[in-house]
């Protein structure tokens, strides 16, 4: 310090250096972003004027449904937009900006200084290559020095690093012999393996399970505090957020109408879209004891956007100013970062509109209008197994193993009850209810339709109890064929039962009118109607035969979520003015606590536990069901931050395998508690279905259950 | 880096449409025929081909010959302003038997396209949605037909077709022309059998038949009509090779095959006797292949040009 002129001097430069940075001191700064796709009918503006930041470390969460500019607005971060795309705005990360640079350049920075996680990651890895070697290139491709060996090593590392176990074998394996959780942890991988400054996930967890979400969401976490980058995490599903995100940005319509820590954006929401989807979404905190709010409406089209706020026809306390004048995003208080692009945020924000209260609750079904339905099984199903011979040879097949699809499996539904069959993808829910819907002669067991054996019908018996029980598809687009009318798709069950045609276009009137869709829309076609109108027209073509039970395949799961709640609603009126009887299949556990009256959790073919939902949801008492449970996020920040979550290790088994014993021990974090004579008797006996507190559970410990609580 | 270009784009392709054209309603029909407007090669072939189905309708009006006309003072005379595309050795007027032969080409062409389509249909349709014995059934007769050199065939038939009128080659050269588009809405069919909306029916009880009628073939209608519209092309090189060895349209039928056998001796003295023929079937298949061409563009939106 005896020298001061230098010091000074080097002061000055970072002070000036610091000067420029001044203008972006965020890590990446988003700007007036828009991005127009030109296209042959018009262009469309799919981010209209986007600004956000980002600073080091931070998890900043981008809440929006499909077609909200929330994945484009990231694919422009990365240079990843097709060339046809204008971009406008800017783009600065870390003081430089992004727009305009060469693809070379940009190549340069993706890996390196942001990486990208995307959703569906069996398209993302290339199928040719080990997995071991795309995460060695993406190492190589930054630093040229490295040698082939090194890579190889620290790929190995990396694997280790998110969770798969086995790394050093498992470097070797090509993507298709992953699964789908842990091809995500390899794409984490990559994108960790030069250790960024930014990493940006899009939608990662949307195609997994809950189980894996979970571990996802953990590892994502992990690899945040191990490489101190910032995350930007976009997803449609609030819940993801609410636990792991510091700010979140909400966007509608091509722009943010809400950002503020999640905490301000989950208590205290100002922007009636945020409110809105807040109350729309089942929650697995509040599901069951209230009605859903739906939000009406659908989001609008960009190609052709009126002018005024994009939400004004969907929001309940829309004025005339709302019609005319898009409202810019405003500070909401003094927090600089919270702010909301809403013209009576004053207004909310103050108290003066009530939140609670902005969307009107809707009205349950009168008494009067309730159908009173007698107590009685219209479907039971014994010990049903579906079982599929994994053939090889093409001339002479032998059998070289069995895949146990359905595997036993019990349940029976009272008239005008719903049973929520739930379970994680490959479980085996599909295959039951295809086995139900057939109404054929099961491979074993015993399916029980209105007192009436399934098995012992003639074709024409089948083809009249066809008329008792109808079904309604996950995907609304692929379940209704799209070269035909409405009327035509709705009337279809009733050519079949030769019904004249003057009575089934005034019975088709009649359901869609049921339904809440207008009868005179009958001559159009599917791809006319939104998401959720074509599901109601699923359900209308359901309902058409004045059936007794319905089966739900996922019926919400393809539905964006401000549309999930108003077929929810529907669902659930139906029923009871109908006295339906609902076999409700779903992945999704809030949803299913909001609807069922009993559940069935299955977990590989076989139901681990079954009893009414309260009981159930409450009061689990197989580990499965209870891990299942914790995995489900709550879109509540305070929620999150509290519980302990129980994350399963591994992946679903094949159900080709061979468990001897129960087949949840694999995976049961409650065997890994037991003493060595509990677990010898995991280990060898088949635990049976017996009553453990109101409910029936699989399980040989379900009394020890509090373990996995207390000790986790 | 173009592992990650591959999803944003695919998102963007299928987001970006369906945005477009649900707020006003764009029907698949109209969708397609704008899409087909806006290809040069739709424009080509379409003229061309309306050019010359007109042309053999009304080409033979201004001509003063008709094509069993002998002009017995003009034998193997050259393109002049009497005969228009010069006369053969013994004096048929060239112009005004290209036009028969045109005529009878283009009716076998229209209606061997189509009819071999068709079959390809329903026997495709059939095959992938019955599955089981009936699908390996038909994959086996497929398969024969394929292996089969089908030339070889028509000649060992031709004795039976030359008693026959020259419609029996119609139906002959359908027969032949269907396979390869049938396992094409057999694979089809098959990934749509797998569809909810196909799933839907069955449980509703609907029947077999019904099913493919109703819901297998309209949803294959699209690779049909294009292989209707390519088909024509192709039936009317068939019909002229089968003509040009003699086992095809037999005298006194005239069809542009028989006219390029007459003509293929002179083609290097006499050329007008080879070249008008040939320059019209050239001009006709080609001009089919473009609309078919344009149409599968048109309709596929992955195939072709609107790749980005």
């Amino acid at each position: 310090m005896t020298e001061n002129h230098p010091t000074t001097t080097t002061k000055t430069r970072t002070l000036a250096g610091h000067q420029l940075a001044e203008t972006s001191s965020h890590l990446l700064e988003v700007r007036d972003l828009s991005v127009t796709f030109p296209q042959p009918g018009g262009s469309v503006t799919a981010v209209r004027g986007v600004s956000y930041h980002v600073d080091k470390g931070e998890f900043l969460g981008i809440v929006g449904e499909s077609g909200s500019g929330k994945s484009v607005s990231s694919l422009a971060v990365m240079g990843l937009l097709p060339s046809s795309a204008k971009v406008s705005g800017d783009i600065l990360f870390e003081g430089t900006s992004l727009l305009g640079r060469s693809d070379k350049e940009l190549s340069r920075l993706r890996g390196d200084g942001i990486s990208i996680i995307f959703q569906d990651p069996l398209s993302a890895l290339t199928p040719v290559y080990t997995i071991g070697a795309q995460i060695a290139e993406a190492l190589r491709l930054h630093d040229r020095r490295l040698s082939k060996q090194a890579a190889n090593v620290r790929a190995v590392e990396l694997l280790k690093v998110v969770g798969i176990p086995n790394p050093e074998r498992r470097a070797q394996a090509f993507p298709h012999e992953f699964s789908g959780g842990m091809r995500q942890r390899a794409m984490i991988a990559i994108a960790i393996a030069n250790n960024p400054r930014l990493i940006i996930a899009d939608e990662p967890t949307t195609a997994l399970d809950v189980t894996i979400q979970a571990q996802i969401l953990e590892v994502l976490q992990k690899a945040k505090d191990m490489t101190g980058a910032a995350v930007v995490l976009i997803t449609h599903d609030l819940g993801v957020v609410a636990g792991n995100a510091d700010r979140i940005a909400v966007m509608y319509a091509g722009r943010i109408v809400e950002t503020g820590t999640v905490d301000q954006v989950f208590h205290q929401p100002s922007m009636p879209y945020t409110i809105g989807l807040l109350r729309s979404m089942p929650n697995l905190a509040t599901a069951g004891h209230t009605r859903l709010v739906p939000l009406e409406g659908r989001p609008p089209q960009l190609s052709n956007l009126a002018p005024g706020c994009p939400f004004a026809p969907r929001c309940p306390v829309v004025i005339d100013a709302c019609r005319t004048t898009e409202p810019p995003l405003t500070l909401i208080g003094t927090d600089p970062l919270n702010s909301s692009a809403c013209l009576r945020v004053a207004e909310i924000a103050s108290g003066a509109l009530d939140r609670g209260h902005l969307y009107p609750v809707p009205e349950p079904v009168i008494a009067a209008e309730r159908a009173d339905v007698a107590s009685e099984n219209v479907l039971a199903v014994e010990a049903l197994k579906r079982h599929f011979p994994l053939s090889r040879g093409s001339i002479f097949k032998q059998t070289i193993g069995m895949v146990r699809a359905v595997d036993g499996v019990d349940f029976e539904i009272k008239s005008g009850q719903t049973l929520g069959l739930v379970g994680e993808s490959g479980c085996g829910k599909s295959t039951t209810i295809m086995e139900i819907l057939e109404l054929a002669k099961p491979q074993s067991g015993c399916v029980t339709i209105n007192g009436v054996d399934v098995a012992t019908l003639s074709a024409k018996e089948r083809r009249t109890l066809r008329r008792e029980i109808q079904v309604v598809f996950q995907d609304p687009m692929a379940s209704l064929d799209p070269r035909l009318p409405v009327q035509d798709i709705v009337a279809e069950p009733l050519t079949v039962h030769g019904i004249p045609a003057r009575e089934r276009l005034q019975k088709v009137r009649d359901v869609l009118d049921l339904v809440g869709l207008d009868p005179s829309m009958a001559s159009r076609y599917p791809h006319e109607f939104s998401g959720g109108q074509r599901q109601r027209i699923g359900i209308a073509r359901a309902l058409v035969t004045d059936p007794k039970i319905v089966v739900l395949d996922e019926p919400v799961s393809a539905l964006d979520v401000s549309i999930q709640a108003g077929v929810i609603n529907l669902l659930q009126d139906l029923q009871e003015k109908l006295g339906l009887s609902y076999l409700f299949v779903a992945h999704d556990l809030a949803v299913v606590r909001q609807i069922a009256d009993t559940v069935a959790v299955m977990y590989l073919g076989r139901i681990v536990e079954s009893g009414p939902a309260e009981q159930i949801f409450e009061n689990p008492q197989h580990p499965y069901t209870l891990a299942l449970l914790s995995a489900v996020p709550v879109p509540d920040p305070t929620v999150e931050r509290s519980r302990t979550r129980i994350i399963l290790e591994g992946d679903l088994p094949s159900p080709t395998e061979d468990i001897n014993g129960c087949n949840f021990r694999t995976r049961c974090p409650l065997y890994k508690l037991m003493d060595a004579a509990g677990q010898v008797r995991c280990r060898s006996e088949d635990p049976i279905q017996r009553p453990v507190e109101g409910s029936r559970v699989a399980c040989h410990h379900a009394e020890y259950i509090d373990l996995m609580t207390t000790t986790v | 880096m173009s592992m990650l270009d591959e999803v944003p784009i695919g998102d963007i392709a299928a987001g970006s449409p369906e945005t477009s054209h649900s707020k006003k309603p764009v029907s698949r029909l109209r969708l397609v025929v704008s899409r087909l407007r806006s290809t040069p090669r739709f424009w080509v072939g379409i003229i061309g081909l309306v050019a010359i189905i007109l042309w053999a309708i009304f080409g033979l009006v201004p001509n003063a010959w008709n094509a069993t006309d002998l002009d017995v003072y003009n034998m193997g005379s050259r393109p002049t302003g009497l005969h228009w595309f010069g006369t053969s050795d013994i004096g048929e007027d060239i112009y005004a038997q290209t036009i028969v032969g045109l005529r009878k080409s283009l009716i076998i062409g229209l209606l061997v396209g189509p009819l071999a389509a068709i079959i390809a249909g329903v026997v495709g349709a059939v095959a992938g949605y019955l599955g089981g014995w009936w699908d390996r059934a038909i994959v086996w007769v497929i398969d024969l037909l394929l292996v089969l050199p089908s030339l070889f065939l028509f000649i060992l038939l031709s004795p039976i077709f030359k008693s026959l009128s020259w419609v029996a080659l119609i139906f002959l050269l359908s027969g032949f022309g269907w396979m390869i588009m049938a396992r094409v809405i057999r694979a089809q069919t098959r990934s749509l059998r797998e569809r909810d909306f196909i799933k839907a029916a069955r449980f509703m009880g609907v029947d077999t038949w019904t099913i493919i009628r109703r819901h297998v073939l309209p949803n294959v209608s699209s690779l049909l009509i294009i292989d209707a519209t390519l088909g024509v092309g192709g039936a009317i090189l068939s019909e002229t090779t089968l003509s040009f060895f003699g086992f095809g349209i037999q005298a006194p039928d005239v069809s542009l095959g028989t006219l390029l056998t007459a003509g293929q001796g002179a083609a290097a003295t006499r050329p007008w006797l080879f070249i008008f023929p040939a320059a019209i079937l050239v001009f006709t298949v080609l001009s089919a292949s473009l609309v078919g061409d344009a149409l599968r563009d048109a309709v596929d939106p992955t195939s072709g040009v609107n790749r980005d």
